[in-house]
């Protein structure tokens, strides 16, 4: 069989391709919709406290952030002063990680002898599970927002950091040779050359850095000490069994962390979309 | 450059920094209870080698790290090949997989611990939750990219479902579930680290670094801990990385791809 045939195959399955994406868009929410109508079903007929039905949460949660004043956008006191705190957290400490993390990448990668001097250093960081580094930061900043950017942040710029500088590194030699023989200076030639052919890179990395934030984010707002947050919200509810409130926030963060993906990638279509070069 | 000299440098650069720790400290530039000497730092933790203790925290955390990475290896590997390989199937799952995927799994920790307790059982749970992700994700991606002319080949001479599954797609899947099983590795050690932080009591690596944080002039302690725990991490990711290149020498850059693309989520 040759090549061509197989190409042909697949030409002729466009359509049907076509067909069964739009079928599987209908079929995915009809799952999930049955899935979570099971799940309420068994819920209520069980009537556990620990899974409580998901019409119960979703309304839980409803009257608990987003049944507010209109002058506050419908967010409830409870949602100011917990949601708030820690997004502006978690988004200090990303673009604080995001920032350090391209500068040094670029500054690294761009010549072998110091990728080759810092890599060693910049792996074991990597290896270092985030969360064995959060009570190093309670102990010198104290419990509180500073401690809490700070672990984001210092968690979550390893993976930019590095991708970055792999990215740098991995610049095509010979587009170096030209940048040289039209006399780009260093700026140029971090403008047309060397973040455009990390930018895939970078991105890798900000994904990971970006579900890293949260997850920091979240993490340092477990521990004992922080007064507010979405992670207060759950230790907190933990300490009252209020399970319906633990349900709420879990599904609140896990909304969170989809729309901060969605976001992140469509940046990304955006950026590598239109400025990659060939 | 050469093998050797890389070598050199990346050496020079960990003694460098090993320095610069140590005079900021010694110089009394941060107060010595934040920052201790390097040197003291490093005793520390080679000190704690000989320390039956520690060691049986390590142990007791990596006995949860083994069953929980096991465990979603033993989910994620055929709910992936399912998945990948019966389109229907993915479709109905994909929504329930998106739902659930972006969710941090250390928020799981309060809800999992009210269930559970705060043992073993704890850690290995919210491991087997997280790790299974990576691994499944990979698993799809990789069945994907299996190479369609050779399973056409294939089936033109008679082989049914099973046998192509067997001899085309598993093969070629495999660098990329041993791709995600070394992202999963890693996400189950911050797990393992971050139950046993939150615990507080009990025995584990992420237990001493949250006791000796609470005691006073404990920074010392809590750095030998940071400094195992990389170490940990180091040996784990150089032994699956050994480990993927003995087993598969082809495309590595393929493996790469996958992890940078499917290595998201913990």
């Amino acid at each position: 069989m040759s090549r061509d045939g197989a190409v042909a195959v697949r030409g002729g399955g466009v359509r049907q391709v076509g067909r069964v994406a739009v079928g599987g868009v209908l079929l995915r929410w009809v799952v999930l919709a049955v899935a979570v109508g099971c799940w309420e079903v068994a819920a209520r007929a069980h009537d556990s406290v620990y899974f409580p039905p998901p019409g119960r949460i979703a309304h839980h949660a409803y009257e608990l952030w987003f049944s507010g004043p209109v002058r506050h956008a419908f967010f409830t006191d409870a949602a100011v002063d917990n949601i708030g705190p820690s997004l502006g957290r978690m988004a200090a400490g990303f673009v604080i990680a995001a920032v350090a993390g391209i500068a040094l990448g670029v500054a690294v990668g761009r010549s072998r002898r110091t990728y080759a001097l810092c890599n060693p250093v910049l792996q074991f960081a990597r290896a270092v599970p985030p969360p064995a580094l959060v009570p190093v930061f309670v102990v010198v900043l104290d419990f509180g927002t500073q401690m809490q950017v700070a672990s984001i942040a210092f968690s979550a710029v390893w993976p930019v950091l590095i991708n970055t500088a792999e990215g740098a590194r991995n610049t095509d030699p010979l587009r170096l040779d030209v940048a040289a023989v039209l006399r780009l200076n260093a700026v140029e030639r971090l403008r047309f050359l060397l973040l455009p052919s990390a930018l895939p890179r970078i991105f890798a990395g900000l994904r990971l850095s970006l579900s890293l934030s949260l997850i920091l984010m979240v993490f340092s707002e477990l521990l004992p000490g922080t007064a507010n947050g979405i992670g207060f919200t759950l230790t907190d509810a933990q300490s009252r069994s209020d399970l319906l409130t633990v349900w709420a926030a879990l599904v609140l963060l896990g909304a969170l962390g989809y729309l901060l993906n969605t976001g992140l990638l469509a940046v990304e279509k955006r950026l590598i979309g239109k400025g990659r070069p060939i | 450059m050469k093998r050797r000299q890389e070598l050199g440098l990346g050496l020079l650069g960990v003694l460098l920094v090993f320095g610069v720790c140590e005079a900021v400290s010694r110089a009394g530039i941060v107060r010595r209870s934040y920052l201790p000497p390097a040197s003291e730092v490093l005793s520390r933790a080679l000190e704690l080698a000989g320390d039956s203790v520690f060691l049986d925290g390590i142990g007791a955390t990596l006995r949860a790290w083994v069953f929980g990475l096991g465990l979603a290896c033993a989910i994620a590997v055929p709910l992936g090949l399912l998945l990948g390989s019966v389109p229907l199937v993915d479709a109905a799952v994909r929504a329930i997989v998106e739902f659930l995927r972006p969710l941090p799994s250390v928020a799981l920790i309060p809800l999992v611990s009210l269930l559970l307790g705060s043992g073993t059982e704890t850690k290995v749970a919210l491991i087997t939750y997280a790790c299974v992700w990576p691994i499944l994700f990979n698993t799809i991606y990789g069945l994907g990219e299996t190479d369609p002319l050779a399973k056409d080949t294939l089936r033109a001479f008679g082989f049914g479902r099973l046998a192509v599954l067997l001899r085309v797609e598993l093969p070629g899947t495999a660098p990329f579930i041993a791709a995600g099983i070394r992202i999963s590795a890693a996400v189950a050690l911050i797990l393992a680290v971050a139950t046993e932080i939150l615990a507080g009591f009990g025995e584990g690596l992420g237990i001493f670094i949250a006791q000796a944080s609470l005691s006073t002039d404990g920074t010392r302690d809590v750095l030998a801990g940071v400094v195992w725990a990389g170490a940990l991490g180091l040996v784990i990711n150089g032994v699956l990385v050994w480990g993927e290149r003995r087993l598969f020498p082809w495309t590595p850059e393929q493996r790469e791809r996958a992890a940078a693309h499917r290595g998201r989520g913990v």
